[in-house]
C-alpha cells in the first residue's frame, strides 16, 4: 500500500521535473529564436555603418572585416558634398515642416466638423471619404500630374505640399479621438459663449495631442521617405527632395561602387528618422497600431 | 436655428478639405475612368486638339501587352510569396515576445526598427550586401574583388557564390533578393498589430487550459490562432495591398533600371508600368492599368473579407 504511493509520489515527481526541463528547453529556444530574428533585422544597420566608415581599399577585401580598421570620418563629409545633401535636407525639411502644419490645421477643422457639428448628409459624406481610401493612389497621380502641369506648378515647392494636405485617414484618426471628449464640454462652452475656434484650441486639441503628435511624425517620416511624386514633378537641383536625391546621386547599384561613401550617405539619409524614432516611438508605435484598428 | 448656423459652420470648417479633395481626388478618379475609355489616349495630342474615340481599346491592349503580364507575374510572384512568408514569421516573432518578460521592450523595439527607415535608401545596403564587388559585365576578364557580405557568409559555409543582382544573374536570385528585402520590411507592422492582439487576448483562456493540462501546440492552434484571427485577417489584407502595389523596394535594390544591368525593366511592377505609361505619355494605358489594379486589390481584399467572415472568429 505505501509502496505505490511512493511510487505515484515518484511518478508526480517525475513528470514534474520532465515538465521543468521541458519549460526551460522552450524558454532557451524562445529566447535563442528572437535573439537571432533580432540580429538579422539589425544586422543590414550594423553594416550599413561599418562600411560607411572603412576605407575603399578596406571594404574590398576579401575576407570582410567586421569592425573598421581605420575610421575614415571623412567618408560622411565626402557623402555630404556628393549628394549635396544640405540643399537635400533643406528642400524635404521646407516641404515637410509646411505640409504637416497646414495639413493638421485642416485636419483638425475637419474632424471637428464630423465630430461635433451636425449637418445634413454628414454620415454619407464620411461614408465616401472613407471609400476613397481603398483606391490605390497611383490612381490619382495620372491626373494629378496633367493638373499641377496646367497650373504651372511644375519645379515648385507648392507641388510638392499642396495634392497631399488632405489625408482622410488622419481626419478618420482625429475624428475618433475627438469623439471621446464629451459633448457636454462642448455644451458648457457654449454656455459660457465660448467660440468654436477657442473650444477647439483650448480644450480639443490639449486632449488630443498624442494623436495630433502621431499625426505629425507620419507626416513628416512621409515627406522624408515620399520619391514616385517628387521625382515625377519637381526634380530640379532647386527643389529636389531627399530621397530621389539620394537615388540621383548614386544611380549604380551593382558592379564595382565606392560603397564606402555612398553607405555614408544613407546613414546620414537615415539618421534624422533613428532620432525621431528614439525620441518618439511611443507616438509613432501608437499612430501606427491604431491605423490596425480600423479593420 | 441653432441647425442652420451649424450647418454653414460645418461647411466652412470642411471648406479647404473638400476643395482639395474635389480637385486631387474626386476629379481624378472621375478622370481616369474617362480617360481609359478614350481609344489612346495622350494628353499630349490632347492639348493639341485631338480627339479621341470612345471604346475599351485600352483595356485589351494593356492586357495583351507583354511588359505588362511581366509586370503582373513578377507582382504576383513577390506578393504570394512575402506576405505568407512575413505573415507567419511575424505570427511567430510575436507569440514568442509575447511569452517572455525579460527583454521583451527591448526586442520589440528592434523589430519595429525597420519600420522607421526610407526604402530607397536601405535596399541600397541590401544591394551593397548582395553584390559580387567588380563584376560589372560578365565577361572573362571581369575583375571581382570582393564577393559580397552574403556571398563571404555561403563561402564561409562551404558553399559557392551565387550572382545575386549583378550582370548576368538569374531572375531566380533577383527575386529571392526582393523577397528578402520585402519581407524584412513587412516584419515591423505585422510584428506589432499582431502583439497588440495578443496581449489583448483574456489571460484566463490560458489559465483553462493550463488547468486542462492541454499541450503547446493545441493552445496555439485552438486558442491563440483563433482568437486572433481578426488581426491576422488584417494583416493579410493590408499586406497583399501594399503587396500588389511593390515599386520603391525594387527601385532601391536595382535603381531605376527595374533589373539587372542586362536586363533591364525585368524585375517590373504594375505600378512601375503605369508610370512608365504615363511618362510616355500614354495617359490612356496608364489609366486602364490604374483601373485594373485597383480592380485587382477591391477582388483580393474582397476574397479576403469572405474567407474572413467563414474563419475568423471575433
Amino acid at each position: 500500500m505505501s509502496d505505490t504511493i511512493t511510487m505515484k509520489e515518484k511518478n508526480i515527481q517525475q513528470v514534474s521535473a520532465a515538465q521543468k526541463t521541458m519549460q526551460i528547453l522552450v524558454k532557451f529556444f524562445t529566447y535563442a529564436f528572437l535573439i537571432l530574428m533580432a540580429l538579422i533585422v539589425l544586422f543590414p544597420f550594423y553594416w550599413m555603418i561599418i562600411s560607411s566608415l572603412k576605407t575603399l581599399a578596406e571594404y574590398r577585401l576579401n575576407v570582410p572585416t567586421f569592425f573598421p580598421q581605420q575610421i575614415m570620418f571623412s567618408n560622411y563629409a565626402e557623402a555630404f558634398t556628393t549628394a549635396s545633401l544640405g540643399q537635400l535636407f533643406y528642400n524635404t525639411m521646407i516641404v515637410g515642416v509646411v505640409s504637416t502644419l497646414l495639413s493638421l490645421v485642416i485636419t483638425v477643422l475637419s474632424a471637428f466638423a464630423f465630430a461635433r457639428l451636425e449637418f445634413k448628409g454628414r454620415d454619407t459624406m464620411f461614408g465616401l471619404l472613407l471609400a476613397t481610401m481603398m483606391i490605390p493612389g497611383e490612381l490619382f497621380t495620372i491626373t494629378n500630374y496633367a493638373t499641377v502641369t496646367q497650373l504651372g506648378w511644375m519645379n515648385t515647392y507648392r507641388v510638392l505640399i499642396i495634392p497631399f494636405l488632405v489625408s482622410v485617414f488622419y481626419i478618420y484618426l482625429l475624428r475618433q479621438n475627438f469623439m471621446q471628449i464629451p459633448n457636454e464640454l462642448y455644451l458648457a462652452a457654449k454656455v459660457d459663449g465660448t467660440s468654436d475656434l477657442k473650444y477647439l484650441w483650448k480644450v480639443m486639441v490639449p486632449l488630443s495631442l498624442p494623436t495630433l503628435i502621431s499625426i505629425t511624425i507620419l507626416k513628416m517620416m512621409g515627406s522624408w521617405n515620399s520619391y514616385i511624386w517628387p521625382r515625377l514633378v519637381a526634380n530640379d537641383e532647386a527643389h529636389r527632395m531627399i530621397t530621389n536625391g539620394l537615388r540621383n546621386a548614386f544611380t549604380e547599384t551593382s558592379g564595382d561602387v565606392n560603397y564606402p561613401v555612398q553607405m555614408a550617405a544613407v546613414a546620414l539619409v537615415s539618421a534624422p528618422l533613428f532620432l525621431v524614432f528614439v525620441f518618439l516611438r511611443k507616438y509613432i508605435m501608437a499612430g501606427v497600431s491604431r491605423s490596425g484598428i480600423k479593420g | 436655428m441653432v441647425d442652420s448656423k451649424q450647418q454653414w459652420k460645418a461647411w466652412l470648417y470642411l471648406a479647404p478639405a473638400i476643395v482639395l479633395l474635389l480637385v486631387f481626388t474626386v476629379w481624378p478618379i472621375i478622370n481616369t475612368v474617362r480617360m481609359s475609355l478614350l481609344e489612346n489616349y495622350s494628353g499630349l495630342q490632347a492639348t493639341a486638339g485631338a480627339q479621341f474615340q470612345f471604346g475599351l481599346g485600352n483595356f485589351l491592349k494593356v492586357v495583351r501587352y507583354r511588359q505588362f503580364t511581366q509586370c503582373l507575374k513578377n507582382t504576383c510572384i513577390l506578393c504570394f510569396l512575402t506576405v505568407p512568408i512575413s505573415t507567419i514569421l511575424a505570427l511567430l516573432i510575436a507569440v514568442a515576445l509575447n511569452s517572455i518578460k525579460f527583454l521583451q521592450k527591448g526586442l520589440q523595439t528592434i523589430f519595429f526598427l525597420p519600420y522607421v527607415t526610407n526604402s530607397i535608401a536601405i535596399g541600397m545596403v541590401f544591394a551593397a550586401m548582395f553584390n559580387i564587388v567588380g563584376s560589372f559585365y560578365g565577361t572573362e576578364n571581369e575583375l571581382i574583388v570582393t564577393a559580397g557580405i552574403i556571398n563571404n557568409v555561403i563561402e564561409f559555409f562551404g558553399g559557392t557564390h551565387i550572382n545575386w543582382i549583378n550582370y548576368g544573374s538569374s531572375y531566380a536570385a533577383n527575386i529571392f533578393v526582393m523577397v528578402v528585402y520585402i519581407v524584412w520590411n513587412a516584419l515591423p507592422f505585422k510584428i506589432l498589430v499582431l502583439l497588440g492582439g495578443l496581449q489583448g487576448i483574456n489571460k484566463q483562456y490560458y489559465e483553462a487550459a493550463k488547468v486542462d493540462g492541454t499541450p503547446r501546440r493545441r493552445v496555439f492552434t485552438k486558442i491563440t490562432v483563433p482568437l486572433l484571427s481578426p488581426m491576422l485577417a488584417y494583416v493579410v489584407i493590408t499586406g497583399f495591398i501594399g503587396g500588389f502595389k511593390e515599386y520603391t523596394s525594387i527601385v532601391g535594390i536595382f535603381g531605376e533600371t527595374m533589373g539587372p544591368p542586362d536586363a533591364a525593366k525585368r524585375l517590373n511592377t504594375m505600378v512601375g508600368f503605369i508610370y512608365d505609361s504615363l511618362s510616355s505619355n500614354s495617359q490612356g494605358r496608364a489609366s486602364a492599368a490604374a483601373l485594373i489594379l485597383f480592380a485587382i486589390i477591391l477582388v483580393v481584399t474582397l476574397i479576403n473579407n469572405q474567407v474572413s467572415k467563414k474563419r475568423v472568429h471575433y
